[in-house]
């Protein structure tokens, strides 16, 4: 049928339509660049790309004289520290008390609604208390993750618990299997690409909380950098900054992608 | 398909609107339509007052320009916007005249010295009552604003540095929320924060602007080429300032009433923004604030201020020295590069004012 919806592009268009809205926003953002510059060649708001190589250089490869730090790698590693440790924990509290909920119906009764309640507080509106509790240190930034993240990972695995076939659960018990044995025989293993799933969904979010937390209070990290040259409108910093942020994120997501796929192809629906 | 032409229509209007932005400079030469920027702050709060009471129309209208005077919640924002071109005044301190707009090539024109911060900035530490006792402690403050500036002229002055101590930058917004929390021994910052923080126990006020007098400097800033083009946008908001500070300043129904409206603009009360308006030196006469223009005290203040923005590279990471940036004084002086000056005080409009030529 010629109908829109059936026509499929080949190898090199799709090649190519992929590419299309990169090179457009690349050649707006080159003529924007271009035409304020030549009003005024010390504009900053929309720095020329040879601007910017300069500050990745700048920034990655020579020491800072403050701190003799390369600051670009001293940012990473700190962001990264945080956003390990935030999404790391969210996903082990998530796992417990998903299966822990979705499993044991006493314990569903008793926290399936607080965990309700609990994801819909913005964490963010939450700040004030969670500096006088946790302090301003790395531990707030952390808990500001684990926060914004564990509840809805909780909520994802106790549903995906609950969508499993009631028949598994009578056939293992027919067999002999305890409540532990269930769950770590037959829970568990198909557990295991939903919550890579569920933290692939959640990095978006992880990444957000990490930023505001570095904005608020902090000495480094990439979040940090980017408030912190706002305060004199160096794009040149913040531009590459939030590429190189998108790169992480990207590569990050691509990981976990991988690892589910190659892991768990059973999971994966039919091509 | 609704959502897919959504989205079509979102993409194409943000290509429009990255392109748009090369274009949106402010056209200097022959407009009558004028956009002033300013953000909420104790010095500022009668520009608020001005346009509310319709004093800016007023005058606007006497020179026959439309002036729109916009309040913008945050701070920095408002001084990237007027960087950009969005608009062509905008409130702010000496410092950031010259770090932002300055820096970023645009030629600004500080029109009005509207006040100096004499008390407004503080150095606050907890259970601690010496500024020499800041040794070792990390300090909570928004890093590269004047409150780092009051930081680095007050551990000059006990003879510590900035290796002795820790900068922790924390937004404005969240200090004192940040305060309370056991880890946060130091602060820096500004009203009405500053008021707020002292409110609590055991916190000394150990090191303020009234110390470095006349250093931290409240502005309004125009692009010098929208300026030259057009006198009148300078008479007309110098006029109006000057208006808006004589009924600030009268002691009568009218006067209690402005600063009534100043004040719960401000989210205060009138005893709230009168203690912030006692640590602020406001300029009510516009004789007192052309003299301090012309002092050459100004020119030592600036070149500490860029001393300062130098070393923690805020004239730009490339720059060679202090020089890169010229700034002219009122006095006719110029601090740096002549043939580069981005940053020019005049007082010529204030002293129109004190002349009664408006």
């Amino acid at each position: 049928m010629r109908r829109l919806i059936n026509r499929k592009p080949g190898r090199a268009a799709a090649l190519g339509l992929g590419l299309l809205p990169f090179v457009l926003v690349v050649i707006a953002y080159l003529f924007g660049s271009h035409t304020r510059l030549q009003d005024n060649p010390a504009d900053k708001l929309l720095p020329p790309p040879a601007v910017m190589v300069d500050a990745i250089e700048r920034l990655a490869l020579e020491p800072s004289k403050r701190s003799g730090q390369r600051l670009l790698w001293a940012d990473t590693a700190a962001s990264l520290q945080r956003l390990g440790l935030g999404v790391g924990l969210s996903a082990v509290l998530g796992l417990v008390f998903g299966v822990a909920i979705g499993v044991v119906p006493h314990i569903r009764a008793t926290l399936g609604h607080f965990l309700v309640v609990l994801s819909m507080i913005p964490p963010l509106a939450v700040l004030p208390i969670l500096f006088i509790v946790f302090g301003l240190g790395e531990l707030s930034k952390v808990v500001l993750i684990v926060i914004g993240v564990a509840p809805f990972i909780m909520r994802d695995l106790a549903a995906r618990v609950a969508e499993l076939p009631r028949e598994l659960m009578i056939k293992g018990q027919t067999l002999g299997a305890s409540t532990w044995q269930i769950i770590t025989r037959v829970v568990l293993p198909q557990l295991w690409p939903r919550l890579i799933h569920s933290v692939r969904l959640m990095l978006g979010p992880a990444w957000l909380f990490l930023i505001a937390a570095e904005a608020i209070a902090a000495t480094d990290g990439l979040g940090y950098r980017i408030f912190l040259v706002r305060r004199y409108l160096a794009m040149d910093v913040i531009l590459p900054y939030v590429a190189w942020i998108t790169l992480l994120a990207f590569l990050f997501d691509w990981l976990l992608q991988k690892w589910a796929r190659r892991a768990f192809p059973w999971a994966e629906p039919a091509p | 398909m609704l959502r897919q032409a959504n989205r079509i229509l979102t993409a194409a209007v943000l290509c429009a609107a990255l392109s748009l932005l090369g274009v949106t400079q402010a056209q200097a030469a022959d407009k009558q339509q004028f956009r002033i920027a300013w953000s909420i702050y104790v010095g500022w709060m009668p520009w608020g007052y001005a346009k509310d009471s319709g004093i800016v129309d007023k005058w606007a209208d006497k020179y026959d320009i439309g002036i729109d005077v916009v309040q913008i919640n945050d701070y920095i924002e408002s001084i990237n916007q007027y960087t950009a071109g969005a608009f062509d005044g905008c409130t702010m301190t000496n410092m950031d005249a010259l770090t932002i707009p300055a820096a970023g090539g645009v030629d600004s024109t500080a029109l009005i010295v509207g006040d100096f911060s004499d008390g407004n900035d503080a150095i606050l530490l907890k259970d601690r009552e010496k500024l020499t006792q800041i040794k070792g402690l990390p300090v909570n403050l928004v890093e590269l604003s004047v409150s780092h500036y009051l930081l680095a002229r007050g551990l000059a002055s006990v003879g510590l540095s900035e290796r002795d101590i820790q900068v922790v930058n924390t937004s404005d917004a969240d200090i004192v929320g940040a305060y309370q929390s056991p880890d946060v021994q130091a602060v820096v910052t500004w009203n009405p924060q500053k008021n707020e923080i002292l409110k609590q126990p055991d916190t000394y006020n150990v090191f303020d602007s009234a110390d470095i007098p006349g250093e931290i400097i409240d502005l309004l800033v125009v692009n010098t080429e929208t300026l030259k083009a057009n006198p009148a946008l300078g008479k007309a908001l110098t006029g109006a300032w000057y208006e808006t500070m004589a009924i600030m300043a009268e002691d009568s129904e009218r006067g209690r009433a402005a600063r009534a409206a100043m004040a719960r603009a401000a989210g205060t009360d009138a005893v709230g923004y009168q203690a912030q308006l006692e640590t602020t030196r406001m300029f009510y006469e516009p004789a007192a604030a052309a003299a301090f223009a012309r002092a050459p005290k100004l020119g030592e203040t600036m070149d500490y201020v860029r001393g300062f923005s130098f070393e923690h590279g805020l004239l730009g990471e490339g720059a060679p020295s202090p020089d890169v940036i010229g700034i002219a004084l009122a006095d006719g002086r110029v601090l740096g590069d002549a043939g580069n000056l981005k940053l020019r005080f005049d007082a010529a409009y204030m002293q129109m004012a004190a002349d009664g030529e408006l």
